[in-house]
């Protein structure tokens, strides 16, 4: 599903991935650990084009997201991202925030379809056989309608129903990055890139967020993790790799991981964070 | 109430600009003053917020490609223009340099309108930044990532906040637009200087007139600066309060 390269990203003069290869694979569950500066949010940033690569590509389903031609905006629908900071619209209620995404793309669509169907019919003046029409796409209404029933679907599944038209402001932490969760699965996205989704909360919260990221794991979504949570890591995920000095320096399902890792520097960085 | 106000010199002058006030009709020039302030700081202050919308998001478009780069050289430019030099110069030289010079006629009230317009879209611009800059990037990022364009994220996310923060600041701007119409009369509009003016010319007297025109300018700032704190109220309203509808 995600293909990395040769991945290289500096910022002038500091190498922060240094020629990253790596394959993801559909319904993985790849969890990322490593210590502090090592990369890791560099790599997500980079996974969905918020960071331009300094060298290197990375293929989504075959398609190059380095490559011009690919709308990027497209790109990004199929790749949901969670943030530590949670990142919630402030200025739209919690029902606005899922719906934003799902509504302005439906227009998008609408209009794009207009304007191509626009060229068909010119060019269809001047042909025998007549190019058939692309279909014109949900309406404004259509859309709208659709998006809150999903959104409020979404809502009742995290049991934050009640809280639809309530600014995030208002909100605990754990609520806003569950928010925050459904309103990447508002786009249906075909993988989700979590970047240490738990590392803002209060340790009550934490619970919750993760039990949320697992349900979604347990559904078969495709997803990376960037985290602190050895335990959740050995529970979830399938495979777990270790940054360091922006390279990966191992990478094994849990088990291995976990009981067995060879890179000394992990072994290291084990030591310190299970005691 | 007359005979007291006969008895000393200024009182005096108060029935003189009375009588050309109301009787000789020196308050419909005053009413047509008033409402062309209105008119050009109002409409002034429309014009620059999307002029100074459009310059504040030319200035903060990533740089990689050229024709932000060229935008952005040109709004440097445009604001720098405008900022540099006083609006009644930006009017006279727009109404008696560039206009003939492009054989235009327009009337001088909408050449107000529009110079107002262009003079704030600088200042609102520099406000704007700020109060882009004002906003957590995440934001921004957020909206990226749920698949939005740069436009889109700015225009539904990034600038309903900004401009929320910015509220007290273009409160002012609009402030300090009612107070610059005074330099309108310099193309022959009639504002509130041109009225209070031709009062004062009919009486000999200048007292009075100026000193109910400093009280009507006065009187429209205390009413916008309240204005402004409502609508501060309000909006703050919006982030704490539990529901919008
Ligand atoms: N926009 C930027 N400009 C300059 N340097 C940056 C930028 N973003 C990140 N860096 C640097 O790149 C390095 C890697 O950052 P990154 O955020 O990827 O690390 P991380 O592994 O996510 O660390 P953490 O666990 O602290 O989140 C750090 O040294 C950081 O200071
Ligand atoms: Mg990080």
């Amino acid at each position: 599903m995600i293909e990395i390269k040769r991945l290289t990203k500096k910022y002038g003069e500091l190498l922060v991935l240094d020629e990253v290869t790596e394959t993801i694979e559909d319904g993985e569950k790849v969890v990322v650990i490593g210590p502090s500066g090592s990369g890791k949010s560099t790599l997500l940033r980079c996974i969905n084009c918020m960071e331009d690569p300094t060298s290197g590509s990375i293929y989504f389903e075959g398609e190059d997201l380095a490559d011009m031609r690919v709308n990027i905006n497209h790109a990004r629908r199929h790749i949901g991202m969670v943030f530590q900071q949670f990142n919630l619209f402030n200025n739209m209620t919690v029902l606005q925030n899922i719906m934003l995404a799902p509504v302005t793309v439906a227009a998008e669509d609408r209009r794009a379809a207009a304007r191509k169907n626009f060229v068909i019919r010119i060019k269809n003046l001047f042909r025998k056989e007549k190019l058939p029409l692309l279909p014109k796409g949900k309406t404004n209404a259509e859309a709208k309608a659709e998006a809150q029933k999903r959104a409020l679907e979404l809502l009742e599944r995290i049991g934050l129903q009640d809280k639809a038209n309530v600014y995030p402001s208002t909100l605990s932490g754990g609520q806003k990055q569950r928010i925050a969760i459904v309103r990447a699965l508002a786009m249906n996205p075909k993988v989700m890139l979590f970047d240490e989704p738990t590392s803002a909360l209060d340790p009550e919260m934490v619970g919750e967020v993760l039990d949320l990221i697992k349900r979604l794991a347990d559904m078969g979504m495709t997803m990376v993790i960037v985290t602190h949570e050895m335990g959740f890591a050995r529970e979830v995920g399938t495979r777990i790799l270790f940054m360091d000095g922006g390279k990966i320096r191992e990478s094994a399902p849990p088990e291995e991981f976990f009981n067995h890792p060879k890179n000394p520097r992990l072994k290291e960085f084990l030591s310190k964070v299970i005691s | 109430m007359n005979e007291l106000l006969q008895s000393f010199e200024f009182g005096r002058y108060i029935l003189k600009f009375h009588k050309v006030f109301v009787d000789y009709g020196g308050y419909k020039s005053v009413l047509l003053g008033l409402r062309n302030t209105v008119i050009i700081a109002v409409l002034g202050l429309l014009i620059g917020i999307v002029i100074g919308t459009l310059i504040a998001t030319v200035r903060v478009v990533p740089k990689y490609r050229l024709l932000p780069r060229i935008l952005n050289g040109f709004a440097s430019f445009y604001v720098g223009f405008f900022r540099g030099t006083p609006m009644v110069v930006q009017l006279l030289l727009f109404y008696y340099v560039f206009m003939p010079l492009a054989g235009l006629h327009y009337p001088a009230l909408t050449v107000c309108v529009v110079v107002f317009g262009m003079n704030s879209g600088a200042y609102v611009s520099e406000i704007m930044r700020g109060g882009i800059g004002s906003v957590d990037p995440g934001q921004m990022e957020a909206g990226r990532a749920v698949g939005l364009s740069f436009g889109k994220s700015m225009l539904r996310i990034v600038i309903p906040q900004a401009v929320k923060n910015i509220l007290p600041t273009l409160g002012n701007e609009f402030i300090t637009l009612i107070k610059e119409t005074s330099v309108a009369s310099f193309v022959g509009t009639m504002d509130l200087y041109v009225a209070f003016n031709y009062i004062g010319t009919n009486n000999y007297e200048f007292m009075v007139p100026y000193l109910v025109m400093a009280l009507i300018y006065i009187v429209l700032v205390l009413m916008i600066s309240a204005l402004v704190r409502l609508m501060e109220r309000r909006l703050a309203r919006s982030d704490r309060n539990q529901t919008t509808h």
